[in-house]
């Protein structure tokens, strides 16, 4: 029988099949932690006297709260801390591998799997935070789970589910200089809405896909969440073994040779159906931004904000005008001229080595703004020291901003990396939330050429806007 | 987990779509690392509007949300099934769930029932029009009854039948261990782990 991507991985992985409304019992490859989620199931783990089964199989980085400067001090905030220092604690009861703060394999934990070579084609890869889809790049099956869930993995190294259904988001064409893999994304999340992918996982297929690096793959599969899907998937090529060869994790010798046979059987058969398709052009893509506070909200650079007037549904239109109230935008204003305060390239969405590099050629020869704070947040401490390799850092401080250490830092704001009421970012990380950023923050989603063209013309811009 | 088989309580009418998880409770009330005392941080940043719906004296004792569409979408934060639970919550009603927040819900033992954004919207004049109305949710008929309004709703099989027995999700799974074991002797050799890497 014919299969897509994600059913060959779920079948590969079938400890028991359930029977009825039973669902499946699916075991997993690769269990990443973090301090946020994690602490209540260890305790849970305590409290029953169970252990982790697989240990080897288990890595703990710390990334939510972490602070981007000073990090030789202790954590300023007592209850940062204690969250931090608990992971610690439980990492050495249970016999986990950590790599704290200031270690040189420390970073955002989507960040840190693929540089290590976890992350492989095929493999099923879980973590207590929803941005466990990037790992869908290589792929593997990568969602989020809860801290239940997290505690079950633990305990079992498996997860009772029902199959997810499947998707294709297809991107024909090839995209034009100065458009990214977030423009893709943040399009198909306006096209089919937050809530449209609930309950799929979204094959991204297409020229334009294959055409993509390993990064700007991670990219687009990270924010399947934000399209309501629990994973996003991209079938493994030549592109994914080239990344993966020499890895610290990757198989070598004899082993390479036989992973590679294997992942170069996952690919959705010719003639496999999905349960739903959506298909884009590549060419007709340009920047896009969001205006509003989810990330369905969504335009191209060149729009004006919308008026919540002209939309039919009543659910969308009264979010609509709460969300304009909330950003402190009038309809009709070009988004080109909204003025912005911050601007944050980072995140497990736009934190990697290629993010830093394509934002530094947009801000060579360049100075950000006046008014305007522009902060630079490596994903991981490798990507730091890489981007110094190459100089990226100097490019950065000499435009005039801020050149921090590893950490999810203001894409959320548990550090603090925060934006105050009222302020407004550029922002390349995932969620526009109310609030996300900081409390009364007014967030808008972008690309790291769009963050970086911005952040020089105190205005939200392309590159393009420059010459 | 506690069984859930019918719940009573005042319902409290949440006419917004959307409703995020850091809306549910914000990054910065995660950081304790116990699993109780969530209730401050819920919708913490509307709670500090007087005209907000659990600021009203009828609604501050409620115990079934009817919520918009797409409830609980966002991160993975299970913080947000407990700062529900521990303000007194047992049951979310929305005509659509985020999987995760849903998934979060059943481990936990709120309900989260699945009714038609028609009967959303009937429920929610009922409840504005006569505020502390009490709601009562029955798993063992999967209806939603408020006076003489009655409506179905929906939720996954296998999470009705372990929240009407109460049963652990570990527990369950622990019955197959021979089942595991007998899977990871098939894994290939070449899957990675986690061992420490040599030093280079």
């Amino acid at each position: 029988m014919s299969r897509t991507l994600a059913e060959k991985v779920w079948e590969a992985h079938v400890v028991r099949h359930g029977s009825g409304a039973e669902p499946d019992l699916l075991y997993i490859d690769l269990h990443l932690l973090h301090e946020v989620t994690s602490p209540q199931a260890f305790d849970g783990l305590r409290l029953a006297g169970r252990g982790i089964r697989r240990p080897d199989l288990t890595i703990a980085t710390e990334d939510h709260n972490v602070p981007t400067i000073d990090i030789d001090l202790p954590i300023a905030d007592p209850v940062s801390r204690l969250q931090v220092e608990t992971l610690r604690k439980n990492c050495a009861e249970f016999g986990v591998r950590l790599h704290p703060m200031g270690d040189v394999e420390q970073g955002i934990v989507h960040v840190v799997g693929p540089q290590l070579g976890l992350t492989q084609p095929g493999m099923t890869v879980v973590c207590g935070d929803s941005h466990t889809s990037t790992h869908g790049a290589f792929g593997a099956l990568a969602f989020g789970i809860g801290t239940s869930e997290v505690e079950h993995v633990m305990a079992t190294q498996t997860l009772p589910l029902r199959p997810f259904k499947t998707m294709a988001v297809t991107v024909d064409g090839e995209l034009k200089p100065g458009v990214t893999a977030k423009d893709i994304i943040l399009a198909v999340i306006a096209e089919i809405g937050t809530g449209g992918g609930q309950g799929y996982v979204l094959e991204y297929r297409g020229a334009a896909i294959e055409a993509l690096s390993m990064e700007a793959r991670m990219t687009v599969c990270n924010m399947s969440i934000e399209a309501g899907a629990r994973a996003g998937m991209i079938a493994p090529d030549q592109t994914t073994f080239d990344y993966l060869e020499g890895r610290p994790h990757a198989p070598s010798g004899a082993d390479w040779d036989a992973a590679v046979e294997y992942w170069k059987t996952l690919r959705t058969d010719d003639d496999a159906e999905f349960d739903a398709e959506v298909r884009l052009d590549a060419d007709e893509l340009t920047p896009f931004v969001t205006w509003g506070t989810n990330p369905g909200q969504g335009l191209p650079l060149s729009a004006s904000v919308p008026d919540p007037e002209a939309i039919g549904d009543d659910n969308e239109r009264v979010a609509a005008e709460k969300a304009l109230t909330y950003m402190g935008l009038e309809p009709g204003t070009p988004l080109r001229d909204i003025r912005v305060d911050t601007v944050f390239l980072g995140s497990c969405t736009n934190g990697r080595i290629e993010d830093l590099r394509a934002a530094a050629d947009v801000l060579r020869g360049h100075k950000v703004a006046e008014n305007v704070r522009m902060l630079v947040v490596p994903g991981s401490m490798r990507v730091r020291a890489q981007a110094e390799s190459e100089g990226l850092h100097e490019v950065f401080l000499e435009a005039g901003a801020e050149w921090r250490q590893a950490g999810c830092s203001m894409c959320l704001g548990m550090n603090p990396d925060q934006l105050k009421p009222g302020e407004r970012s550029a922002s390349t990380s995932n969620r526009n939330f109310e609030g996300r950023q900081g409390k009364g923050g007014r967030t808008h989603l972008v690309s790291p050429l769009v963050a970086a063209a911005t952040a020089v013309r105190g205005t939200l811009s392309s590159p393009a806007d420059l010459v | 987990m506690e069984a859930f088989t019918t719940h009573t309580g005042v319902g409290v009418p949440l006419r917004r779509s959307n409703v995020d998880t850091d809306q549910i409770i914000p990054a910065v009330y995660l950081k304790r690392v116990t699993r109780t005392g969530f209730e401050d941080g819920l919708f913490a940043a509307w709670r500090g509007d007087g005209q907000f719906v659990l600021n009203q004296e009828a609604f501050r004792a409620g115990s079934v949300l009817v919520a918009g569409p797409d409830f609980g979408t966002g991160s993975s934060r299970e913080h947000a099934v407990w700062a529900l639970m521990d303000y007194g919550f047992r049951v979310v009603i929305s005509s659509r769930f985020a999987d995760i927040f849903r998934g979060n819900s059943g481990k936990q033992g709120l309900v989260a029932a699945e009714c038609s954004q028609s009967d959303v919207e009937l429920l929610w004049k009922l409840l504005e029009n006569d505020p502390g109305t009490e709601v009562t949710v029955d798993l063992t008929k999967n209806t939603v009854v408020a006076k003489d309004f009655t409506a179905p709703f929906t939720v996954d099989e296998y999470t009705r039948w372990r929240l009407l027995e109460g049963l652990d999700d570990i527990a369950l799974t622990l019955r197959h261990a021979d089942d595991i074991t007998e899977f990871e002797q098939r894994r290939p050799g070449w899957l990675p782990t986690t061992e420490p890497m040599p030093a280079s």
